[in-house]
């Protein structure tokens, strides 16, 4: 117990119109880690975050936050978080420096040691220059970089990024990358990240539960999740869409498994790859079924996230 | 409460600042109270001629009326702040940090004070300056009055908020209040002059205990204490009603 940051167990939540966000979910993330909630929109990934920063709270389960009960003791558990949620929480009509008092205020920082965390955080951010000017003035990543030095204001253990680069263009998406990676690395941070970006996932995280449809649908590390998949990635686009016969036509040829088709495209596992490709193109040939491109690939978290919720993320996302 | 207090202080600058920014915005609110002053003031000018006004200037008479209608308005408007804070992530993100759930309401409270003031002071000029004069007790009850009313419907405001969480709702609530409620009191029409019916329903009505008791606040204290007491009562209502409808909230979000 001592070295988990947050746990939570069988966590379900039922909004008003009977939508079930949460079915059961439970995971445990490690001190000092970054641990990626991973899903398609909607999977249930930002309820989670909204218990367990006490924003709301659950019909059932249990979540600790560093050692704390959300649901029993929430003051205690609002002291240690810092939080930056999916909609940016900064205040346009205010300048940088006032959205930063004003949460410092809230955690009750004293003002001398306030002025001085206020300083070191708009040159961490890179912000000093612009901590006077409102902030309907700053950049997309601007508001971004102060929305995460507003969840940094007093020192969190645990801090909650709920889809902190959606939004954001490549450049700014870089940027976050670094920053996120120095604040578990070098302030010793313990990082709950939420995102639909399977690159996010992969480059931040070394902890990551993937979510569908309000169930933690399969949990690791990135490098064990993709290991858990047996061989290479093979993807066959058809040159038009014929179901069912193309699963026909590739039966039995060794090497190959787990098949499936959505419309055009045909995906399978092969143990390795480069062999596979040249009998399943003469298996589908044979069955008069022409390919217009074929794909050999090391497995993805995409290939991990149809294998547990049966679906690419792609289609979930629709 | 030491802790609270700075939440709430540092919630009512951050609304003081936000209005301070809107220099059509403070305009508007000035100058509105000013049209109603003016406008009231001169089309009805001639009303206190007949017999149920106890002489004086219609001005006089009407001053209290236009504040509390004013008070009313600003306080009406206040849960539309919360609103846009919801929209933009910003309400939430107070709500994970261990800010004071009661300072929301409660900054409420001190904005619509320090925005009543001065709008009234700037009433009471023009009134002055229009002939009109008030002894130092009116003025006073007129401001602690005009405060507690318009404390009450901002806090009554934020609870419709929280729970519809619609800028519509909020500003089609403030339209269809305001003025049926300055209407049915003696906020522009001397008590005994009004309808049979609307002479009851205002013993009711909120906007005329703070009309009838601004009025008394230079000849009868007794009347001041009582309307004051049952808008204190009424205020503490609203606001226990914005902190529970803060909860709804955060169940539905």
């Amino acid at each position: 117990m001592e070295d988990l940051a947050i746990t939570t167990d069988g966590l379900v939540k039922t909004y008003p119109k009977g939508v079930r966000a949460l079915d059961g979910v439970g995971f445990a993330v490690e001190r000092g880690t970054v641990f990626g909630l991973l899903g398609p929109n909607g999977a249930g990934k930002s309820t989670t975050v909204k218990i367990l920063t006490t924003l709301t709270v659950p019909d059932e389960g249990r979540a600790l936050v560093a050692g704390h009960d959300v649901v029993r003791h929430p003051e205690a558990v609002r002291r240690t978080i810092g939080v930056v949620g999916q909609r940016n929480g900064v205040d346009p009509d205010a300048t940088g420096r006032e959205n930063l008092q004003l949460q410092g205020d809230f955690y009750g920082i004293p003002s001398r040691g306030l002025r001085s965390r206020i300083a070191e955080l708009l040159e961490r951010f890179d912000l000093t220059e612009s901590a006077n000017r409102l902030v309907r003035t700053y950049s997309g990543g601007m508001q971004r970089k102060l929305d995460v030095a507003i969840g940094l204001i007093n020192h969190p253990s645990v801090l909650f990024l709920d889809e902190p680069t959606t939004g954001l263009d490549p450049e700014a998406r870089a940027e976050m990358w670094i920053e996120i990676e120095r604040l578990a690395r070098e302030d010793g941070v313990t990082v709950l990240l939420t995102t639909h970006y399977l690159e996010e996932a992969d480059r931040l995280a070394s902890q990551l539960a993937i979510v569908d449809r309000g169930r933690v649908v399969a949990a690791g590390t990135p490098e064990q999740l993709k290991s858990e998949l047996r061989g290479d990635t093979l993807v066959v686009e058809l040159a038009a869409s014929v179901n069912g016969r193309a699963l026909q036509a590739i039966d039995g040829i060794e090497g190959v498994h787990e098949p499936a088709i959505d419309g055009r495209v045909l995906r399978a596992r092969a143990d390795a790859g480069a062999r596979a490709v040249p009998a399943v193109l003469a298996a589908l040939e044979a069955a008069g079924l022409p390919v217009a491109a074929a794909t050999v690939s090391r497995p993805s978290l995409d290939d991990v996230y149809l294998r547990h919720a049966g679906r690419t993320f792609a289609e979930a996302e629709r | 409460m030491r802790l609270a207090i700075r939440h709430t202080l540092a919630l009512t600058r951050r609304q003081l600042f936000i209005l301070w920014r809107q220099p059509w915005f403070v305009a508007i609110t000035v100058i509105q109270p000013l049209i109603w002053l003016l406008l009231f003031g001169s089309l009805f000018k001639r009303v206190v001629e007949l017999p149920g006004f106890h002489g004086g200037s219609y001005v006089d008479f009407l001053t209290p009326g236009v504040l509390v209608m004013s008070a009313l308005f600003a306080g009406g408007w206040h849960g539309m702040g919360y609103i846009d804070a919801m929209n933009r992530g910003i309400l939430d993100r107070f709500l994970v940090s261990p800010m004071t759930r009661g300072a929301l309401v409660a900054s409420g409270f001190l904005y619509g004070a320090v925005v009543i003031v001065v709008q009234s002071l700037v009433i009471i000029g023009v009134a002055y300056a229009d002939g009109a004069h008030f002894s130092f007790g009116t003025v006073a009850a007129m401001f602690a009055l005009a405060i507690l009313l318009g404390g009450s419907v901002a806090a009554l405001s934020d609870a419709l908020a929280f729970v519809a969480r619609q800028e519509e709702t909020v500003i089609g609530a403030v339209q269809f209040v305001v003025l049926p409620a300055t209407f049915l009191s003696s906020g522009m029409m001397a008590s005994n002059l009004l309808p049979g019916w609307i002479h009851d329903v205002a013993r009711f009505n909120p906007v005329n205990w703070a009309v009838v008791g601004a009025r008394a606040g230079s000849s009868d204290w007794g009347l001041v204490g009582t309307r004051a007491g049952l808008l204190g009562a009424l205020l503490i209502v609203c606001a226990a009603l914005a902190t529970r409808a803060l909860r709804v909230y955060q169940r539905a979000v």
